[in-house]
């Protein structure tokens, strides 16, 4: 396998830092609301074609509404990506060839394409099942073009058509993004409103395949995905209030967690899934504690007058929480060590609420409305602060109430809830690259507190 | 909703049954062929008896509260509700009894005619008494003069003077109603994020317990349930509106 090192490692390097260098900017930015950050970065994005898919076996009726949904979801993940400059199809060349034999490569690599990679294959279905046979080859390179051939065979149906896209597009996304791997097959867990009620649902990352977790027939609010992807931890009210909840997604029904007096909420997993941080007002006080998974050996972390609330905690370390506090008036955002100690305030005033903290531990997103009170101009949006500097940059602009922000695994998109009508009715999930571009609205008005997967 | 597909069922078993009817004389007649224009005028169909349904809405208020009436009649030519007087074969209107009511309704037609009653409980509220009786409940109605909703400024928690004035109020009728137990629940404008509203909620809450446990009243006869803003007594956007939601509620935990 011929495969050229230097690209893939600018890309790591490009998106790892580049919002590090985008921080890095005076802090007299800060009175700009708006910067575009895209072409900052100074690395151009690896110029990828996708091929439509060549159908084999073209008799089975089912054939080509398949292949269609596997060529639309296999374009978007890769556009989704961010790493690509995805080549228009109408720019591309009138062929689709099935297997290496069949590519002219020449045709993809020269004017107007000017392609640096062609993604293609051969979709076919026949007795139920389908068959991928897909390729990603490099166009500039003649005597050794192959950099990836994959082979899927699963049951025929529209979801596996897409599935198999998101694997394919994963795999692509691994090998060109610097060995990150990407996030196609990845969920997103959220709060759907309906009826008076909060019910817990998920979906696909690119909001397809929306679908219910809870029937608890209640408020339930703040699901949060263990590491491995086996549990929801969630917060929901009962006759006592808000209690932690547990879903298994194993077993498909709740499971039990030990449920205390007061409010309980907010739960956030330790990376390594032992653990769980929330807010408890079990001693009177809303205060941060820690329990195992189980509930068990539970113990206070904060202690100080005012509500503590959001935690979460570094997903690289696993040492560190981010939390909102309001112990000096209105919510700001604060980090500690897990034990409590080395408590450090990030912002210096607005209204600060909802952390999250990205996967390689660098940056914090949370939202902020920083001239907060009434008349104040601006609105609560989006922000990244790197922690170290605490230096940040404003992600959303003028769309409106956006909170809950949400890192994706690969730590280059970040999903929230947006408010564009100003009633909490109106709100809906978009997802966005980490620099505030590539806006997409994933679901309908009516969900709300989106939780990214961690794988 | 119930009644409208009572009486559509209703109309439905007519027409069934009407149907039968023609359909067993249509038997009769097929043996001589008749034909049904020599027939003349058919007699007229015996009229059908009026319906009527009543209904109030809530069917229990404190004295002062109104209450919403709604009928619906069919078949009928005139409509009476007793005490209100003739009224259109279907409406609403709005009441307020001065003490418990039976409402009655009468829908006469052709067909003859049919009755329809609803009563209104209207609680009058008893006067609190000083004996210090300590299996008292008192009424809902005292428990709500005395013991008042207190409220609050934005993304605070602490209680302002006024609510400071009504907390003795309150701990002082809960003193000497020793059977009652509370429960405060802390609310937040919509503003805010979720998570942050139900902590500031729950501080809410227990600002307005705080309050009552100095002034006397035992902790273990007071609950404390934050709702943040996931419950909202006032849905509008303005000032007015966003102070009724920043409140500690009272009610009687039973």
């Amino acid at each position: 396998m011929n495969f050229r090192s230097e690209r893939p490692l600018t890309h790591l390097i490009r998106f790892t830092f580049a919002a590090a260098i985008m921080l890095s900017l005076p802090v007299g930015l800060h009175a700009q609301d708006w910067f575009k950050t895209e072409t900052s970065s100074g690395v151009s994005n690896i110029r990828l074609a996708v091929a439509d898919f060549k159908g084999v076996s073209a008799t089975d009726p089912q054939t080509l509404p398949l292949k269609h949904t596997f060529d639309t979801t296999l374009y978007n993940d890769l556009s989704n990506a961010g790493i690509f400059d995805l080549i228009s199809k109408s720019m591309l060349p009138q062929a689709s060839p099935g297997a290496p034999a069949e590519i002219n490569l020449a045709q993809w690599g020269g004017a107007p394409a000017s392609a640096a990679m062609v993604a293609f294959g051969a979709f076919g279905s026949s007795g139920g099942r389908i068959t991928v046979n897909g390729f990603l080859f490099d166009a500039k390179n003649t005597q050794f073009p192959q950099v990836l051939a994959k082979q899927y065979n699963e049951q025929a149906s529209d979801d596996m058509a897409r599935q198999v896209a998101h694997r394919f597009a994963d795999e692509i996304i691994f090998r060109l993004g610097g060995g990150v791997p990407g996030i196609a097959e990845t969920k997103i867990y959220y709060v759907k409103i309906g009826g008076g009620n909060k019910e817990i649902w998920a979906m696909d990352y690119d909001g397809a395949n929306q679908h219910a977790i809870t029937h608890l027939g209640t408020v339930s609010i703040s699901p949060r995905i263990s590491p491995d992807n086996s549990r929801i931890a969630f917060s929901s009210l009962g006759r006592d209030g808000f209690q932690i909840r547990m879903y298994s997604l194993l077993l498909n029904r709740p499971v039990s967690f030990p449920s205390a007096g007061g409010t309980n909420l907010s739960p956030a997993w330790s990376p390594n899934g032992r653990d769980i941080a929330f807010s408890s007002s079990r001693s009177g006080d809303p205060e941060i504690w820690i329990a195992d998974s189980n509930g068990g050996s539970v113990h206070r972390v904060t202690s100080f007058r005012g509500p503590d609330v959001s935690p979460v905690f570094n997903p690289k370390t696993g040492s560190q929480i981010a939390w909102i506090s309001g112990r000096t008036g209105l919510p700001q955002l604060y980090i500690m060590d897990t034990d409590g100690s080395g408590v450090s305030r990030m912002t210096d005033g607005g209204y600060a609420t909802s952390p999250s903290w990205s996967p390689n531990g660098q940056f914090i997103a949370f939202a902020w409305d920083r001239k907060y009170g009434p008349g104040a101009p601006g609105g609560q949006d989006i922000y990244v602060m790197e922690v170290a500097t605490k230096r940040w940059i404003q992600l959303t602009h003028d769309i409106g109430r956006c909170d809950f922000p949400s890192w994706s695994p690969d730590g280059r998109h970040i999903v929230f809830a947006n408010t564009p009508g100003g009633r909490s009715s109106s709100t809906r999930i978009v997802s966005m690259l980490a620099d505030g571009t590539g806006r997409k609205t994933l679901t309908e008005a009516g969900a709300d507190m989106p939780n990214w997967s961690w794988k | 909703m119930n009644l409208s597909h009572a009486n559509y069922r209703r109309a439905v078993a007519m027409l069934a049954v009407a149907a039968a009817l023609s359909a067993v004389t249509g038997c009769h007649k097929k043996d001589k062929a008749v034909d049904p224009s020599s027939l003349g005028p058919m007699p007229a169909p015996p009229a059908a008896a009026p319906t009527a349904t009543l209904s109030a809405d809530p069917v229990a208020i404190d004295l002062g509260q109104s209450v919403v009436l709604n009928w619906r009649t069919q078949n009928a030519t005139v409509v009476t509700i007793d005490g209100i007087g003739e009224v259109p074969s279907n409406g609403t209107q709005t009441v307020s009894p001065s003490s418990s009511t039976n409402f009655h309704l009468t829908a006469k037609g052709d067909g003859g005619t049919t009755e329809a009653n609803v009563r209104v409980t209207v609680r009058v509220p008893v006067a609190p008494t000083n004996n210090g009786d300590s299996g008292d409940m008192g009424s809902e109605a005292a428990f709500h003069q005395n013991v008042q909703d207190v409220f609050f400024d934005y993304d605070s928690y602490d209680l302002r003077p006024d609510a400071q004035t009504s907390s003795q109020t309150a701990a002082s009728y809960l003193n000497a109603h020793k059977a009652i137990k509370i429960v405060i629940g802390g609310y937040c404008d919509e503003r805010g994020s979720a998570e942050y509203n139900l902590a500031l909620g729950e501080n809410r809450a227990n600002s307005a317990k705080t309050a009552l446990v100095n002034a006397g009243v035992p902790a273990s006869r007071i609950r404390v349930i934050s709702y943040g803003k996931e419950k909202q007594f006032c849905t509008e956007q303005n000032e007015s509106c966003w102070q009724q939601n920043r409140r500690a509620q009272f009610s009687m935990d039973r």
